[in-house]
């Protein structure tokens, strides 16, 4: 058949598709009932017949403007049936329901690691501290030191927050930054994982040298006291971040059987969890650390309680929810 | 030869045909970026502009606002308005998976914060060698995510060869040389005049067209290799 015969014969059907097409990918309902040449049962028909066209067109080497046209209709078939999003409300309830705690869960290995090299310098930093305070100039800058000082100074009526700045702009704060190096976490990853192991283990370090410091003279219960209700939440959320970007650095230095291209995708689809949960727990604490952290006309030990208390039900989640049935 | 040199790449549906997607380079792809970081920049200072006169709320706003626009806003739009943040749209290109399907939010999101480590080490230089040395024109973080930036429609083509009485080419032409006139018949209507006359005058040998009239010929050509008939 030449083309202007296939053209004229075809034609109807195509601008049919096309309307329906126009319809289906409609944002508003309304618009999207509206006109329909056909019913919705026959499109998946008629987008395999539309298929077949542009195999015709193409083999039979009709002119490139004709095959150019089906294939940006049938580009935009292939985009309308296989490319549905789930629903995003359902979705999300369901990943804090159940999802995140079990990408949690099977990916226990890297956020294992990741709690490691968090937690084994912050630990032993504090505790170098302890025995040797000087230290603490080798690792934090002067200015901040004073800085701290003055922040959980016991004579300071408010921990953490100077004086003069508001509880709400510490929450701009809170999210501006500490979000971003989790961020940051993650995406070091790439680097072979050593992005991630470096922020991991230089915001260890830091954290370690300032709750050291502090302690070491003599300012335990205003730090503690304004750290603990944030700490399971913020501490968390950067592990989570961290164990996210080791994944990506596994899967270009240990990628098994797999190309290093799609291995990367598969840790990458994987990681994300750990990147939604890992942000929201972020935002979570920077809540906490704005709101509930600077309050002191409770006694200590209700904020210690209240610290805890996170910490457990945190683990409680992760470690427990989602284990109803695999559906 | 031609194909590998050619930026179109093919799918394969489950249908058993391939789809081509015509893949966009670094250069509109960073004027894209140019495009929303500047527009990234007029709305914060807008916003920094309102929100700062209402004191602590105001600036604790325009934080949350900064890190929104910093590391959300991009994958947001991806997702919800077809694949196209404001300066891919203006450019008009978007971004699929590989396999051709609108992205979602893990890709959208991946893509979007290892920007961080295309960036590096200044001004997207990993992101740009990324580029050069695959065969997609992906950036690292589309890589990871399994995601292209193609062009929304496939170039400016006039689809229709202009009508015109059929005349039989003087001699057989294989199949190359059908397409090749095909195609220019319908290109011409893009051209100027002028220039599709000088392409065309190259095909007396061809046509055996009297001088002047190469054209006009060819498009005649044309309209009977398509099956029109007097």
């Amino acid at each position: 058949m030449n083309q202007d015969a296939f053209r004229t014969r075809h034609e109807e059907e195509w601008l049919a598709f096309e309307q329906w097409l126009d319809s289906a990918s409609a944002k508003r309902p309304r618009d999207r009932a509206a006109s329909t040449t056909f019913g919705e049962e026959t499109a998946a028909h008629r987008y395999r017949v539309l298929c077949q066209h542009l195999a015709l067109a193409r083999d039979r080497q009709y002119s490139p403007g004709l095959v150019e046209r089906l294939n940006a209709l049938v580009m935009r078939g292939h985009q309308v049936l296989y490319g549905a999003h789930p629903e995003t409300g359902p979705a999300v309830a369901r990943f804090f329901a159940a999802d995140f705690a079990r990408a949690v869960r099977r990916q226990w290995r890297p956020i294992a690691l990741a709690a490691a090299l968090f937690f084994i310098p912050l630990i032993a930093v504090a505790a170098a501290l302890q025995i040797w305070p000087d230290l603490v100039h080798t690792l934090l800058p002067q200015k901040q030191i004073l800085r701290y000082e003055e922040m959980y100074d016991p004579a300071n009526k408010r921990p953490g927050a100077r004086a003069a700045q508001a509880d709400a702009l510490m929450l701009g704060h809170y999210i501006w930054n500490n979000i971003r190096i989790g961020f940051q976490t993650f995406a070091g990853g790439l680097l072979f994982g050593l992005g991630s192991v470096f922020y991991l283990v230089i915001n260890g370090v830091l954290i370690g040298a300032t709750a050291g410091h502090l302690i070491q003279i003599g300012f335990t219960t205003p730090f503690l006291s304004f750290v603990a209700g944030h700490s399971a939440l913020e501490l968390g959320g950067i592990v989570l971040m961290g164990a996210a970007g080791l994944m990506l650095g596994s899967a270009l230095l240990l990628p098994g059987p797999l190309a290093r291209v799609s291995a990367l995708r598969m840790q990458a689809r994987a990681a994300v969890a750990l990147v939604y949960g890992g942000g929201a727990m972020l935002a979570l604490a920077a809540l906490v650390e704005a709101f509930w952290s600077p309050v002191t006309h409770f006694d200590p030990s209700l904020k210690y309680a209240v610290g805890i208390t996170l910490w457990l039900l945190l683990a409680a989640y992760l470690l427990l929810s989602g284990r109803q049935r695999a559906d | 030869m031609l194909h590998l040199l050619d930026t179109v790449r093919s799918i394969p549906t489950p249908e058993g045909i391939e789809l081509t997607l015509h893949l966009a380079g670094p250069v509109p792809r960073a004027v894209a970026w140019l495009t929303d970081f500047l527009l990234r920049l007029g709305v914060l200072l807008a916003a920094a502009w309102v929100l700062g006169m209402l004191g602590a709320f105001g600036w604790s706003a325009i934080l949350i606002l900064a890190f929104l626009l910093e590391w959300l806003a991009m994958a947001a739009f991806e997702v919800w308005a077809d694949g196209a943040t404001p300066g891919k749209r203006a450019l008009g290109l978007m971004v699929l998976h590989d396999d051709g399907t609108p992205v979602g939010w893990p890709a959208a999101l991946v893509r979007n914060l290892l920007r961080a480590v295309d960036f590096l080490p200044a001004a997207y230089g990993f992101g740009l060698a990324a580029m050069l040395l695959n065969g997609s024109f992906k950036r690292l973080g589309d890589i990871a995510a399994g995601t292209v930036v193609v062009y929304r429609e496939p170039g400016e083509r006039a689809a229709a060869i202009p009508l015109a009485p059929p005349v039989p080419a003087p001699r057989p032409l294989d199949l190359d040389e059908q397409r090749a006139v095909m195609d220019f018949a319908e290109r011409s209507a893009l051209l100027t005049p002028e220039r599709a006359q000088e392409i065309a005058a190259l095909t007396t040998a061809l046509t055996g067209a009297p001088a002047g009239r190469e054209h006009q010929r060819l498009i005649e050509i044309a309209n009977h290799l398509s099956g029109r008939r007097a």
